[in-house]
């Protein structure tokens, strides 16, 4: 009988035991820049909205107060003595954190990258918030969307040897096809300075007089372009598209300047590193060349050979949400 | 008439309390006290605070910039000093991976690192010294100079592929959980607490720093006692510069930015009087073991930087008013020259 009840209170704090551990939250840190950055806010207002829909999920929004890689490893080292389960990293430095992060994931702790990388041996895997085939393929189709008659249209890059932003308009080049209206008349470059670029966009209106719209797939870009089709009085003839930010860009929207533009959505992009790294830390999935990982409403991502994945194509602002966005970043 | 007069045979003393009340009442016993009260909070506030090895990576909080603050102490005991050693730390760091992108090895990087610290102590030991200029004034210079240079030559970019020989500084470990950081910044606290609190050239630095020309009518070479203070800070921040090198294995322009606030926190907090004259190595140890055990202590319970600059900031104001307002600034006293 002594036995009996001896091996039935073992079980039951073996059960208790259990329970305990099932009740355990999978804690992740969501390790930012810098704090106090609109962007990495609206990215932990996205993490915060993964760990409700996957429950159980304790977010740990952290970061140091100034964008340096020796600040990051401090906090690095703080979250692998509290044995947290993930770390979700945007890196300062893309080489001087691995040595931490090596550290965390030889404790078993689950690391990934998104926003900015870090380099393979210092992750499992990375989130780009999109890929340059994406971009590409949107900032003409926020043009085409806008002109189902079709029309003439120019582009406004940054310099002519930029790589970021050669390698979007090749990309976009090679989805041309897609729509037989739309003649890409021309490239011109503002050098990302916000001067030549308006002189440029200038030059483009007295050049083409049947221009319908600008894509400017460069953050300064995209402002000068829009002043410059308002300062000309062309609202409403020219439309100013691409990719921009929506602080700068809120002006150009509300004036017609520019019916819509692209960039990443930081909610979408910290919830699906909050989910990927719940998914990988819970061991529902695993971090290998081509492996396929659910992140809840943003779809899946798949890997590639350097194990990393592109989270969506840009996000569209417009007059319906740039209010909302134009404080965030 | 007679009951005023002092008797014959008694003692008058020199001092108006004993030996037991004056350790008690100095200030290492206050940071004695305020770092157990912050050890004894930290293990209560997280599970997770009271572990070797946890404890072992909280002291890379601190170990660059407590070895910097050493050097420095003196500096500022003798009246002077240096806010350049962040930047010389990047510039170091910086030739270090110039050198590297030449196929220097180990030992070739080590000697880079100390010889560009030296050289930059020089220069502004130089200025100090051979111009006549104040420190603080040089060194706001050469801060943003060293820097400008780091800058220049990396721009946006970072050197890395630092080889793995060269990574055992700054990642390893001597024995247990005691890394080779701790190692040597103990080894380094011990060989500075000699040189200030036992060696003539000690005692000369608070010499200097009390009254440098009483100093100098005394028979002290001050300049060339300044100037090898300037030196042993640049070689001090040499020294940082590899082992931060080392654990980051990479190199950016921005390494080490704001070290030379954090350093001359530590000073003050470990009650090096910021005019000169007064202070103590024990002292500085305890403030850079207090530094890290805060800022470690509340990395553990995620709270988030700013917060912690707050708290630093408020701790020092504390630490350093709180025994003037309540006990009347006479009675705790920060070290006097021994």
């Amino acid at each position: 009988m002594r036995k009996f009840l001896a091996s039935c209170t073992i079980l039951a704090v073996s059960l208790i035991g259990s329970a305990a551990m099932a009740d355990q939250p999978v804690r992740i840190a969501l390790l930012v820049k810098s704090l106090g950055n609109g962007f990495f806010e609206a990215a932990n207002r996205g993490a915060q909205q993964a760990a409700k829909e996957l429950g159980n999920v304790e977010i740990i929004y952290t970061g140091p107060t100034s964008t340096t890689a020796e600040g990051q490893i401090e906090i690095i080292n703080a979250l692998i003595a509290q044995k947290v389960d993930a770390i979700a990293i945007s890196a300062n430095d893309p080489n001087a954190v691995v040595p931490a992060l090596k550290k965390a994931m030889q404790r078993g702790i689950t690391v990934i990258s998104w926003d900015s990388g870090v380099a393979p041996e210092g992750r499992q895997m990375h989130l780009s918030p999109s890929s340059n085939a994406l971009i590409g393929q949107t900032i003409i189709k926020l043009a085409a969307d806008e002109l189902p008659e079709g029309g003439e249209v120019a582009v406004l890059s940054a310099t002519s040897t930029s790589t970021n932003q050669n390698v979007w308009i090749g990309e976009m080049n090679k989805v041309k096809g897609n729509y037989p209206n739309i003649k890409v008349v021309t490239t011109v470059y503002g050098d990302d300075l916000a001067d030549k670029s308006y002189r440029e966009t200038q030059g483009l209106l007295q050049t083409y007089p049947d221009l319908k719209a600008i894509i400017a797939p460069t953050s300064v870009g995209i402002v000068a372009a829009a002043q410059a089709v308002s300062d000309a009085g062309k609202i409403g003839k020219v439309n100013v598209t691409g990719l921009g930010l929506p602080s700068e860009m809120a002006g150009a929207v509300e004036s017609g300047a520019s019916k819509s533009f692209a960039i990443w959505n930081p909610v979408d992009l910290g919830y699906s590193a909050a989910y990927l790294a719940y998914e990988l830390a819970a061991k529902k999935a695993q971090a290998t060349p081509g492996g396929k990982i659910p992140m809840g409403r943003m779809g899946t991502a798949t890997l590639d050979q350097n194990r990393e994945a592109a989270m969506a194509e840009p996000f569209k602002y417009d007059k319906s949400n740039i209010a909302e966005f134009k404080s965030v970043f | 008439m007679s009951a005023t007069e002092t008797s014959p045979g008694r003692v008058i003393p020199d001092r108006l309390t004993g030996p037991a009340a004056r350790v008690l009442r100095s200030w290492e016993t206050l940071l004695v006290a305020v770092a157990v009260a912050i050890f004894t909070f930290n293990s209560f506030a997280s599970p997770y605070f009271l572990d070797p090895w946890n404890l072992s990576d909280a002291t890379f909080n601190f170990t660059e910039k407590a070895m910097i603050a050493l050097a420095m102490a003196l500096l500022v005991i003798a009246g002077e000093i240096d806010l350049s050693v962040g930047a010389i730390v990047a510039l170091a760091s910086t030739a270090m991976g110039y050198a590297l992108q030449f196929g220097a090895d180990t030992p070739l990087l080590v000697a880079i690192g100390l010889g560009v610290g030296l050289t930059c102590g020089a220069v502004n030991g130089l200025l100090v010294t051979r111009m006549g200029l104040p420190s603080i004034v040089v060194t706001i210079g050469t801060m943003s100079l060293f820097r400008g240079i780091a800058y220049i030559v990396l721009g946006d970019t970072a050197f890395n592929g630092y080889p793995e020989s060269f990574a055992w500084f700054g990642q390893g470990y001597v024995a247990w959980v005691f890394s080779f950081e701790l190692v040597l910044f103990a080894g380094l606290a011990a060989l500075y607490a000699i040189v200030l609190h036992l060696t003539n050239f000690g005692r000369r630095l608070y010499a200097i720093g009390n009254n440098p020309t009483a100093a100098a009518f005394s028979g002290i070479r001050v300049e060339r006692t300044r100037m090898a203070l300037f030196l042993l800070t640049g070689l001090m921040s040499g020294i940082a510069s590899i082992c931060l090198t080392s654990r980051l294995g990479s190199t950016r322009p921005s390494i080490g930015t704001g070290m030379e606030l954090e350093a001359i926190t530590m000073v003050v907090l470990g009650g090096v009087a910021i005019t000169g004259g007064s202070g103590s190595i024990l002292g500085v140890v305890l403030a850079a073991l207090i530094m890290g055990l805060v800022t470690f202590g509340l990395g553990l319970l995620n709270v988030p930087g700013i917060v912690m600059s707050i708290f630093v900031g408020g701790l020092l104001i504390a630490v350093i008013a709180l025994p003037k307002l309540f006990l009347g600034g006479s009675r705790w006293r920060r070290s006097p020259s021994r």
